[in-house]
């Protein structure tokens, strides 16, 4: 991935794409985003692993490569998620740490149950792999918005995929070792930039502009 | 700025403690601060800001940087008085100088005239004790422009036909147009309804040193980087500050409003950050803690004199509770709107505000707008369609073509009053300082639950008529979890049946004021934090008004 860039970029990147008057009326707020992006900057680059073992992190690195699979683009392995969730366990997920420690071997327990010859999930071929979480439940990807992931209550191999999820999508300027390289954000769609101008996709970029109701309109209730 | 700022000692008897910084408190603050008295804002969060408003979704969300901290405060909901509560996470609230105005939406409309004299218009409602409030929009309009033109507020007059009158238009032009918006606005033209430029809390333009918004698209939940949300950390807590009259004193939670033999208060009990207690004297109170956390102190407050909670004499502090209706649709289109980039809502609707109650079979009325306010991670995590596989290919697919096309529609619509939702006391429960949690009772009136379903449909006949590919609807359920705390020390003239006057000043106690949420007698159509700031405006001009003539000592 060349696509290294920041919010520190903006003023050097930014300038062909975005009109002199609109730099100038946003000029406080550019050097203020730029200083913000300095910061996120500043923040540690992924080293060893604090929480799991080599072993550890190898499954875990397997299971987040299942739930975000590496296809054309990049998934959960090239963004680094194991990295992401190690930190996680010693920083804001610490709650989740016996959730790991339990529920790792009883997951190995089950690829053993499934296929008596492999001890572990990361020696399976992606199709075993993928009959292993199959055999764990299905999840509704819909229902209510779900605002944030439940600590400690859920059952390991959901909290791996929040987990999983929240290592693939989070800023990659947070200093959180996850979404490396900003590869979860590009693979939505989510420029890696923090300030645009409008037209901002294909609905609005032909909008003529506010036209009042018809003068004959009426007042109408439903 | 803020090294400019007064330290007051705590025996030193300022003109008013303000309890709370946020929506009221800040505005009450900037006002009086302005008016020449001298006053201590005793805010329970810590004092963050710009550099402290990250984009980091986990900081935000899961760690709670802004708002209230579940594992300190805990709280507990049951749906009815008979019930035993059980633990459970009841509410949010901003947590920090500046309150929930730091991470709120901004979604600024006015009240209409019908919102304040709804009672005697359609008469009483079975289960319900609907009011009339004791001063009506025309009361209100001076400060409603004075929150648009002092606090910055993005819109166009006369765009609505629905609108109510207005002395002076929108300072400035509304925020850019988003594909949400656009989508919105033709569909809703093809129906026959009549879209318009959201008003929003956020500029549009430079405006008193800050910034204009930079469409960053991390703004309902987070603090803004820019300032260009015109919250009361960026908007009203400056001015005040810059008077030199006025300390914010962050870290500090009250939980106890001192009263004196002769039934006046005499000042706030707090924790500073150390859990040392202090009593800042003061010659008036006024709480703006929001409509959850000033009814608890009021109840936290109780004492031989005042056994059922300060300004409780009519028993109500804490209840009628009003949490707003609301009916939600998502649509999937074609092509990209790239709708995170920018603020929430661009366009909106007011065709169903009053609706006819006669042919729709309920109370209530409601608003509608175009909105994307969801980041990366909770989009993926809570916002792709039913049945989206939620591992692997058809997962990664589905959020890989979703993210930049999906929009969703937001109807907010009214609540009405029931005499048993509420906030009050849990009898066990404790907060991290050892004191009672607050609990939640709550069941929504059968009327807001058929207009939250009518709402729906009304989304999810646009989302039709706009020619998404893809369109759902949440189940309406009963509301378990409080966002909007609305009503629960509510205004009238009668003190049997509200706690403030139309002053803001309690009926029992003349020294001791309220402003926030809890002061609303009827919900309005959702988008509660507008009014919440004209009252603020009004009730600092009728307490500088008290004080001038001293009728407060």
């Amino acid at each position: 991935m060349n696509d290294n860039l920041s919010r520190r970029n903006f003023l050097s990147r930014g300038t062909a794409a975005v009109s002199a008057v609109w730099i100038s009326a946003h000029w406080t707020a550019i050097v203020a985003a730029a200083e913000h992006a300095h910061q996120a900057a500043k923040s540690s680059a992924p080293a060893k692993f604090q929480f799991f073992s080599p072993e550890q992190a190898a499954e875990i690195d397997a299971i987040t490569a299942r739930i975000i699979p590496s296809d054309e683009t990049p998934g959960a392995h090239e963004a680094g998620v194991v990295y992401f969730i190690d930190r996680a366990l010693t920083t804001f997920a610490v709650d989740d740490q016996k959730t790991y420690r339990n529920g790792l071997p009883q997951f190995q327990a089950r690829v053993t149950e499934l296929f008596p010859k492999l001890e572990k999930f990361s020696s399976a071929t992606p199709e075993q792999q993928d009959q292993v979480l199959r055999s764990l439940g299905q999840h509704g990807g819909g229902g209510p918005r779900m605002y944030r992931a439940a600590p400690g209550a859920a059952p390991f191999f959901e909290t791996v995929r929040v987990h999983t999820v929240l290592g693939f999508l989070i800023d990659p300027d947070s200093g959180r070792d996850g979404n490396r390289d900003g590869v979860g954000w590009k693979l939505i769609g989510r420029d890696r930039d923090h300030m645009f101008q409008p037209p901002f996709g294909h609905y609005d970029k032909d909008y003529a502009g506010w036209q009042p109701d018809p003068p004959n309109a009426e007042k109408t209730k439903a | 700025m803020r090294s400019d700022t007064p330290k007051y000692k705590t025996s030193d008897e300022v003109d008013f403690v303000i309890v709370g910084s946020g929506a009221a408190g800040g505005i009450m603050a900037k006002e009086l601060s302005t008016n020449g008295f001298r006053v201590v804002v005793l805010e329970q969060g810590p004092y963050l800001t710009e550099a402290d408003f990250v984009h980091d979704e986990i900081r935000v969300l899961t760690e709670d940087l802004l708002t209230n901290k579940p594992k300190l405060q805990p709280t507990s909901f049951r749906k009815t008085p008979n019930e035993k509560a059980k633990p459970q996470r009841a509410l949010v609230y901003g947590r920090c100088v500046g309150g929930t105005s730091v991470h709120f939406t901004a979604n600024f409309w006015r009240f209409h005239e019908i919102d304040f004299v709804e009672r005697s218009k359609i008469g009483p409602i079975p289960g319900a004790d609907l009011r009339d409030w004791p001063i009506t929009y025309a009361d209100l309009e001076p400060y409603y422009t004075k929150v648009e033109w002092e606090i910055g507020v993005s819109g166009l007059a006369g765009a609505s036909p629905f609108d109510p009158p207005r002395s002076k238009p929108y300072p400035m032009p509304p925020l850019p147009v988003k594909g949400s918006g656009v989508i919105f606005e033709r569909a809703a033209r093809k129906l026959g309804w009549h879209p318009f430029p959201a008003p929003m809390a956020i500029l549009s333009q430079p405006r008193a040193g800050r910034s204009a918004c930079v469409n960053c698209g991390f703004c309902l939940a987070f603090g803004c980087e820019v300032g260009a949300k015109s919250s009361s950390l960026a908007a009203a807590i400056p001015v005040a500050e810059k008077t030199g009259r006025c300390e914010i004193r962050p870290n500090s939670y009250v939980h106890r409003i001192e009263t004196d033999s002769n039934g006046r208060v005499t000042g706030a009990v707090y924790f500073d950050e150390k859990r040392n207690t202090h009593l800042q004297k003061a010659k008036a109170v006024i709480v703006c803690a929001n409509g959850a956390e000033t009814p608890r102190l009021l109840l936290l407050s109780a004492n031989k004199q005042f056994p059922n909670g300060l300004a409780n004499s009519s028993g109500i502090v804490g209840k009628y509770l009003m949490l707003n209706s609301g009916g939600v649709a998502t649509g999937v289109f074609e092509d990209q709107l790239n709708d995170y980039k920018g603020f929430a809502v661009s366009r909106i609707l007011h065709d169903f505000y009053e609706l006819d109650h006669e042919k729709v079979g309920f109370y209530g009325g409601g608003g509608m707008d175009a909105r994307f306010d969801i980041t990366p991670a909770s989009f993926a995590l809570g916002s792709l369609p039913p049945g989206t596989p939620s591992w692997g290919k058809g997962f990664k697919d589905t959020l890989a073509n979703n993210f930049t096309r999906t929009m969703e529609l937001f109807g907010h619509g009214t609540s009405l009053p029931v005499e048993t939702n509420s906030f009050s006391l849990d009898p066990d429960l404790k907060d991290a300082w050892g004191l009672p949690a607050l609990c939640l009772t709550y069941k929504d009136h059968p009327d807001d639950i058929k207009l939250s379903n009518w709402l729906s449909q009304r989304a999810l006949e646009l989302l039709d008529a706009a020619g998404a590919k893809q369109k759902w609807a949440p189940t309406i359920g009963e509301q378990q979890f409080a966002v909007h705390l609305l009503g629960t020390c509510r205004m009238g003239n009668d003190p049997k049946t509200s706690v403030i006057n139309s002053d803001h000043r309690t009926h029992d106690i003349k020294n001791l004021f309220l402003c926030d949420g809890s002061s609303l007698v009827t919900s309005g159509r959702g988008q509660p934090t507008m009014t919440i700031e004209a009252l603020s405006f009004r009730a600092a001009d009728r307490i500088t008004a008290l004080a001038k003539r001293g009728e407060l000592t």
